[in-house]
């Protein structure tokens, strides 16, 4: 009698491959093998009509191995970070965080549809590792002006507003201990670059 | 007196500055007291998260290992941002969860020389703090000059009820959290079914179109729900429906003027504080004006709100559909 054989799903598909990835990236248990199709992440999801795919679309597109269409999706910089998806998924999958795993791996690969989200981010953490703090002033001049320079005119008004009203601070606040600060991120990148 | 150890946050030093004003002059009255951390960092808000992840984290519990290192009485670290809340409860919970996370981060710490075992510090928004620490009795009792006939929008937002990673919220789409405080001040608080929307975040910056329509959104229907203000937590969200009104209005075609406030300088105001103390006039649409047109008239209608019911049942809205409406007693507690 022949007894077919059967074989443990395979590693080498790429579609188990990139669910991998994404799982390890997250930074919870991500469950998001776990994911039923249920469409309940869209349905929810406040940006979803400016999304190239919903929520739901792009654990599909992970599950078949479309990496670079994942990649290069809008989808996970138009999270707004509201986590409505994630306390109605019924398999609890930390959506958000998986949206936050997949652009970690955009920013790296450089492989994301518009600089304008991880140029704000950069710029973001690139001042709030120097300082210790963030700089909305420092931030929003250099974001506006390289990606939005025709807003600046409408937003010149509501720029004094705020500076009239003491909401913004011409200087950066700085930490005491940035060298500890600095020493500890810089461990931190030598540690997810060898993951 | 009971003290806590305090997070304030980037926000609170800059555009939230009202939120830091108000809350200070708030304290007394409510019978505790906030230690800040020292030298506190940035928590990165939902920016580094989406940049690289260990080194987000290792910014995140920095700002534990210090606060577990200053610990002394109670475990509570206390955040008003709702965003720094969000990253400091999230950093304990996932370092607890993912014993690989905690390792690398903890390695990343120990090279500052710090470290943070998670479940040290119980991470909480202030406005839970309020809640459930000094409880609504002790607000009501320090309620001086009741908000009467201040007609109030709650928008709590998203990152307060959501994810919820300490199981708090029964509700996580209508919590009335923020609508029994509002109510202990004597205001009138609106059902406002946009609680817990979003305010779009770092989306006015990035994709404005998508931003805009959700600030849109949460003005119109507070205005159509007849808020004479919009009530928050968060700078974030307050930033957002107050700084960027403007340019929504510009973009829709719209002129909605709706001013927002934190809950911290209502109370303070309910509590007989100096408007100015409160950072009341700091913020870019006015909400002075409509503050004093109400407070003006409150007086002689505070002690009716102070305890007996209203002679009479308001009238429906005869152009509304008949929908079923919630008892008070049920909202109230």
């Amino acid at each position: 009698m022949v007894v077919a054989q059967i074989s443990p799903p395979e590693v080498t598909d790429a579609g188990a491959r990139f669910l991998a990835e994404v799982t390890s990236k997250t930074a919870g248990i991500s469950r998001l093998e776990m994911c039923i199709q249920c469409g309940s992440c869209g349905g929810s999801c406040p940006s979803a009509s400016a999304m190239d795919h919903t929520p739901r679309a792009i654990f599909a597109l992970i599950r078949a191995g479309k990496r670079d269409e994942v990649l290069h999706s809008n989808t996970p910089w138009m999270c707004l970070s509201c986590y409505h998806c994630v306390v109605r998924c019924p398999q609890e999958i930390e959506i958000t965080d998986v949206m936050y795993a997949i652009k970690t791996i955009a920013e790296k690969e450089h492989a994301f549809p518009s600089s304008v989200g991880p140029d704000f981010g950069g710029v973001f953490i690139g001042q709030a590792k120097r300082f210790g703090r963030s700089w909305d002033l420092g931030l929003t001049a250099r974001h506006y002006l390289r990606h939005f320079p025709l807003r600046l005119p409408g937003m010149t008004p509501m720029a004094f507003g705020l500076f009239r009203h003491g909401r913004i601070g011409l200087l950066p606040t700085r930490i005491r201990q940035r060298k500890q600060l600095h020493a500890i991120l810089k461990r931190a990148d030598e540690l997810e670059r060898a993951r | 007196m009971s003290s806590y150890l305090y997070y304030p946050g980037c926000s609170m030093e800059g555009s939230g500055r009202s939120y830091r004003e108000s809350l200070e002059s708030v304290l007394e009255p409510l019978g505790i007291a906030l230690e800040e951390i020292d030298d506190w960092n940035c928590c990165g808000a939902t920016e580094y998260v989406s940049l690289s992840t260990t080194p987000a984290y290792a910014m995140i519990a920095r700002n534990l290992a210090i606060a577990a290192g200053e610990k002394k009485n109670g475990e509570s670290l206390v955040a008003a941002c709702s965003a720094c809340y969000l990253n400091l409860a999230k950093a304990d919970h996932y370092m607890a969860e993912q014993p690989a996370l905690n390792a690398r981060v903890n390695d990343a710490l120990g090279a500052g020389g710090l470290h943070y075992d998670p479940g040290t510090l119980r991470v909480r928004h202030l406005l839970e703090v309020i809640l459930t620490d000094v409880g609504l009795d002790k607000v009501r009792a320090a309620v001086k000059k009741p908000l009467t006939g201040l007609k109030v929008a709650p928008y709590l937002g998203c990152m307060v009820p959501r994810p919820d990673v300490d199981g708090a919220y029964a509700d996580h789409d209508q919590p009335k959290s923020l609508d029994m405080l509002l109510k202990a001040l004597g205001a009138e608080v609106v059902d406002y079914p946009l609680r817990t929307e979003c305010c779009g975040g770092h989306m006015n910056q990035i994709a404005p179109k998508v931003g805009l329509e959700l600030v849109r959104r949460l003005v119109s229907e507070a205005e159509r729900l007849e808020a004479v203000m919009m009530v928050t937590v968060c700078p974030m969200c307050q930033i957002n429906i107050d700084a960027y009104q403007g340019e929504m209005n510009g973009m829709f075609h719209t002129k909605h003027k709706m001013p927002i406030v934190f809950f911290t300088q209502l109370m303070g105001l309910a509590f007989g504080v100096e408007p100015k103390k409160l950072g009341i006039g700091r913020e870019y649409t006015n909400a002075s004006k409509v503050l004093a047109k109400t407070l003006k008239a409150a007086p002689e209608l505070a002690l009716a709100a102070a305890g007996a019911a209203p002679a009479h049942r308001p009238r429906p809205d005869k152009r509304a559909l008949p929908m079923p409406r919630m008892a008070d007693s049920e909202v109230e507690e």
